[in-house]
């Protein structure tokens, strides 16, 4: 495969497989709260095949207990933390379903580890990212859901985000009606609404943000699953840590956002990003939920322009690299399998390359300004947008559009240069006022 | 006065409009000779014109009070719960009748005094001359005259005094030709194209029948074609369907035969007619008032309501009349039924493509003047402005500036106004605070004595112009003179900030235009410092080497530090600048967005740390 015999023609200033690293990561939190751990039970990936080595979980929960719990997760994923919020101390935690089955099994380990995140008295909320009758379903295949009886302390909400053939279907009929020049407006219309696209952006945006509201405004903690807790559920956690804090929202922050939510977390990126949209939708595993995640952070920057620090250009290019990439970073299913491929040793990491000075310019929003607050964006139909940079992207001529961009460059650049040029002026009239005055007074 | 009997209710709720748990804000109602005023606990205020108001409806006593619903021409709605089911009564009752006028006096701007003298208002009315306009375009000339024949509209009532006629067409032909149109509207000159000598002409259907013709009327559509030299043949759009222009044949009018006219090329371009227009619109904003719209419910109601298709129709006939011109080099007669509607409409947005002058604001003034004010577009009718003929209603204009709106975001750098200039322009049609638009045509407005008893609204556009002009806009030469959007359906967009201006929640938070536009102001704030500084510390010098140095010196005026740089995008944004309504904004706040059924549980009394976050929140978004 390309990656493995790519050469960079470019100087490696920062080796992006050691850019984001685990502990660096929860260092970020340890100086907050002490109330978590970073456990190495997973180090040979025996407990968990799709989880890396290293898991930040409940400083209370011993290995041994997380080895029962992740006997009761699907995939062994048991819960782990997704992100603390440092305003109020509250938590996203995700895992996989829980494997009740039909005669209601349950974990006392499993409990005992989600409630160590509680505060007294105080109740958290489960997101199950499947409707209630397909988490019922899920029963008789040995999953389920997590039981009133068992987690009295946790209110159980049910959304419903589609997976697999079904976002996969939505997507290639997105892209045969974009491709399509040929027809009217009524078609144009309906075959977009069939598509069902943006449905899927407002579910997902909409139980993000549900997550977002319950962690900054009900001040409680969240458990975050769906089926294996690989797709929708990333999803979730990564956008609502968009939506909360405001670090994801920089270049740095948001490439440690995949890395810690996308492709530490196990998003099987080989499995469903192999073909797009050309494929027969027959291909069992491929699916744009890596996609759609990026398409969703696309409609939020949509609508908080300043408050990002990368600019679309970063989001299309990560979708194509997801796809076809001269890097390793998206190579395999999971941590383990990178670890196998030896990806570290034999390929380049695509962070190596963006985060050199001569790529991040091309990356950067020349509007960006911190903004520290939670940002809501309205997940209304008339909100929502089609994203034209990826999917008009070779079916309109963009030269009108990105000049008035250059020009706005050039407004944003002008002024500055004139912030600068003002503040030496005033510096140089401020020295010659003295010096007048040092002549004059003596 | 006499309609109000109620001039202020207290304790009146108004309801957040999407909102799914009832959230609203309580306040004062008051009720003023031309407005409706609610003034909410936080002391924000929201004015409603009058005028504005498009239906008032009462709905069913419910246990909080009488639910009042006040529907805009400008697309706001507003639901009120008043507790007393008397006051609503009186409340429904008197805008019922202040928001249907019977007569013109009544109207707002007869009243209106925004304190000029009347010089300053004659001033105001002389801003737009359409004289200059035809002169800027370069007629009268060897081929196009000023004829005098309508001086006292006793050809054509709805035709301005002033119109633009082939040099080659006597009067008797004209007079003949008028007899055989409807109306009597007869070909003239909408707009002349001086590089390429040709010319859009308008006029309304020919009185044709199955069969009748008219040789005045061939003389005049030949002299037209005569009057360009560059090309022997001429086209002829129509812009109704086919179907529709074949029914009027029915009732004596109809269509040109191209066998009786030499040398013109016959199109229909199928725009539909003003009755659909009303309903399309109509269709489209049931579909988005709807509380928790989903996604495929409101792309199936914007392909059912079928707006954007005709907003494609609108765009569509106006680049087939640019490419006539630009790429045939043949002059345009455009017509539909009476001429007033698409005709308007397809002539204004072919010249608008043809012509940069029609992008700049004051051009664009002067576009509206010419091919919809004088060419008799019945404003009054159209916009409901007197308690008339409810099918007289239609959203023609509103059509004619949103395809501007999307030529705007295609060609982001064409227009010197911007999204705001519109919307304003738009917000004015239906306000009658101005006399532009009041009236059906210039012999009515004439008549009504507008110059004298009413104010131009262009003047204040133009005082207020830093509001309205585009940062990016470039009017170097490099840019394409003439514009050639894209018409495949995906170029359609819905226009949020038009049907949804006044609902806040569904807008982006941070209007990356408003902090170009702040930062382009500031930039030129900055350019006048730069200067200012360096004559001081030249200054300086000067006094350093000559050794004289005054006391003075060092008290000179500092120039004013610059606008504050921090956070242009912490700035309020609204969208339109209006000067009398203070707008309500709601802040980004997740109960806002629905985005969980369990709403309720969640919108329970927060602590006071979260309500003040509120508050900035606000201020960013």
């Amino acid at each position: 495969m390309y990656p493995f015999f790519y050469r960079p023609m470019f100087e490696v200033i920062e080796d992006g497989w050691h850019s984001f690293l685990p502990e660096q990561e929860f260092e970020l939190y340890s100086s907050a709260t002490s109330e978590w751990r970073l456990s190495y039970v997973n180090k040979e990936f025996a407990v968990c095949p799709s989880y890396p080595p290293i898991v930040i979980v409940p400083k209370a929960i011993d290995d041994e207990a997380l080895r029962k719990v992740a006997t009761f997760r699907h995939g062994g994923r048991f819960p782990v933390l997704s992100y603390y919020h440092k305003k109020n101390g509250m938590v996203i935690m995700r895992s996989g379903q829980p494997l009740t089955g039909t005669n209601g099994r349950r974990c006392k380990e499993d409990e005992k580890l989600i409630n160590a995140t509680l505060r007294a008295g105080k109740r958290g909320y489960i997101i199950d990212t499947r409707p209630l009758n397909v988490a019922q379903q899920a029963r008789a295949k040995g999953g389920g859901f997590e039981q009133e009886a068992h987690y009295p302390q946790w209110r159980r909400i049910h959304k419903s985000i589609e997976r697999y053939h079904i976002l996969q279907e939505s997507l290639i009929k997105l892209v045969e009606a974009c491709n399509d020049q040929t027809h009217n407006m009524d078609r144009w219309l309906s075959r977009l609404e069939a598509s069902n696209w943006l449905t899927h952006i407002k579910e997902i945006l909409t139980t993000a943000c549900l997550a977002a509201q319950c962690l900054d405004r009900e001040g409680a903690s969240i458990l975050i699953h769906g089926t294996e807790g690989t797709d929708s559920t990333l999803q979730v956690t990564s956008l609502a840590q968009i939506i909360l804090e405001p670090r994801s929202r920089t270049i740095r922050g948001f490439e440690a956002l995949i890395e810690r939510e996308w492709l530490q977390a196990g998003h099987p990126f080989q499995q469903r990003c192999a073909q797009s949209a050309y494929c027969n939708s027959k291909q069992k595993w491929e699916s744009p939920v890596f996609l759609l995640f990026l398409d969703s952070v696309w409609q939020i920057l949509r609508q908080f322009p300043c408050s990002f620090e990368f600019n679309e250009n970063l989001l299309i290019m990560l979708f194509e690299h997801a796809y076809a990439s001269q890097f390793g970073t998206f190579l395999g299913n999971n941590e383990s399998e990178r670890c196998k491929l030896k990806l570290q040793q034999k390929t380049m990491s695509l962070w190596s390359w963006v985060n050199r000075p001569s790529e991040l310019s091309k990356f950067t929003n020349p509007l960006f300004e911190a903004n520290n607050l939670v940002i809501w964006p309205s997940v209304a139909p008339q909100s929502l947008q089609l994203w034209e940079g990826i999917f008009l992207r070779w079916n309109r001529s963009s030269k009108y559009l990105d000049e008035a961009y250059e020009e706005m460059v050039n407004i944003i650049e002008y002024n500055k240069e004139l912030q600068a040029k003002v503040n030496i002026l005033r510096r140089q009239l401020a020295e010659l006022e003295t010096e007048d005055g040092m002549q004059e007074s003596p | 006065m006499e309609h109000i009997r109620t001039t202020k209710v207290e304790q009146v709720k108004l309801l957040d409009r999407f909102s799914t748990s009832n959230k609203s804000l309580t306040g004062t109602l008051y009720l003023t000779a031309t407005h409706l005023l609610f003034i909410d606990s936080h002391q924000k205020e929201t004015w409603i014109l009058h005028h504005h108001i498009a239906l008032v409806e009462k709905l069913a006593l419910t246990t909080s009070g009488c639910p009042l619903v006040i529907q805009c021409k400008n697309f706001r709605t507003v639901h009120f719960i008043v507790p007393r089911e008397r006051d609503c009564h009186d409340i429904y009752n008197s805008l019922l009748q202040l928001s249907k006028q019977a007569k013109y006096e009544d109207l707002y701007a007869f009243s209106y005094n925004p304190k000029q003298n009347d010089s300053e208002r004659l001033r105001g009315w002389q801003l737009v001359d359409l004289a200059e306009e035809y002169k800027r375009m370069g007629v009268p000339n060897s081929n196009w005259q000023l004829s005098d024949a309508n001086r006292d509209y006793k050809i054509c009532e709805t035709y301005p005094r002033e119109l633009y006629v082939p040099r080659i067409a006597s009067k008797p032909i004209i007079v003949g030709s008028s007899k055989f149109r409807s109306k009597g509207r007869f070909p003239v000159l909408s707009y002349y194209h001086q590089n390429k000598e040709a010319a859009i002409c308008r006029c309304s259907q020919p009185l044709s029948g199955f069969s009748a013709r008219c040789l005045e009327d061939e003389h005049l559509l030949q002299a037209i074609s005569k009057a360009n030299p560059a090309n022997r043949y001429m086209y002829v759009m129509d812009t109704r369907p086919r179907l529709n222009a074949m029914a009027n044949r029915a009732a004596g009018k109809g269509y040109e035969n191209e066998d009786n006219y030499s040398n013109i090329r016959f199109q229909f371009v199928g725009i539909e007619n003003i009755h659909v227009m009303r309903s399309s619109l109509q269709k489209l904003l049931e579909v988005n008032g709807t509380k928790g719209l989903s996604v495929s419910d409101f792309y199936s109601g914007l392909e059912n309501a079928g707006w954007l298709r005709h907003i494609k129709a609108v765009m569509d006939a106006a680049i087939f009349l640019a490419k006539a011109i630009m790429v045939e080099n043949a002059s345009v007669l455009v017509h539909c039924s009476d001429g007033w509607d698409r005709t308007s409409q397809v002539c204004s947005l072919g010249s608008l493509l043809l012509d940069p002058y029609y992008r700049t604001i004051r051009g664009f003034m002067v576009l509206i003047e010419k091919d919809w004010i004088s060419f008799g577009h019945k404003y009054s009718e159209r916009c409901g402005h007197l308690d008339g003929d409810p099918k007289e209603v239609s959203p023609v204009f509103t059509q004619f500036l949103e395809c501007v709106w999307h030529l705007t975001e295609q060609f982001p750098q064409a227009f010197e106004f911007n999204e705001a200039f519109l919307l304003q322009i738009h917000e004015h049609i239906h306000s009658c605070q101005f006399g532009n638009f009041i009236g059906n045509c210039q012999k009515e407005r004439e008549e009504l004595k507008l110059k004298e008893k009413t104010y131009s609204l262009w003047p204040f556009l133009l005082d207020d112009q830093e509001k309205y002009v585009n940062p990016l806009y470039s009017s170097t030469s490099q840019k394409p003179a003439v514009l050639e959007p894209n018409t495949v359906a995906f170029h359609f967009k819905f226009w949020r900030n038009m049907y949804h201006q006044f609902d806040r929640t569904l807008h982006p938070r941070q209007s990356v235009f408003n902090i170009i536009m702040n930062m382009n102001e500031q930039n030129k704030q900055l350019q006048k410092d730069v200067k200012d500084l360096e004559s001081q510390i030249k200054q300086h010098k000067n006094k350093q080497t000559d050794g004289v140095l005054t006391k003075e010196l060092l008290n000179s005026v500092r120039p004013e530090s610059p606008a504050l740089k921090t956070s242009l995008c912490l700035k309020e944004q609204t969208l339109l600048p209006v000067n009398d309504a203070l707008r309500t904004i709601e802040g980004s706040n997740p109960a806002d967005n629905r985005y969980s059924e369990y709403a309720d549980e969640f919108s329970k009394a927060e602590p006071a740390v979260v309500s003040s976050e509120y508050g900035v929140a606000r201020m960013t978004c």
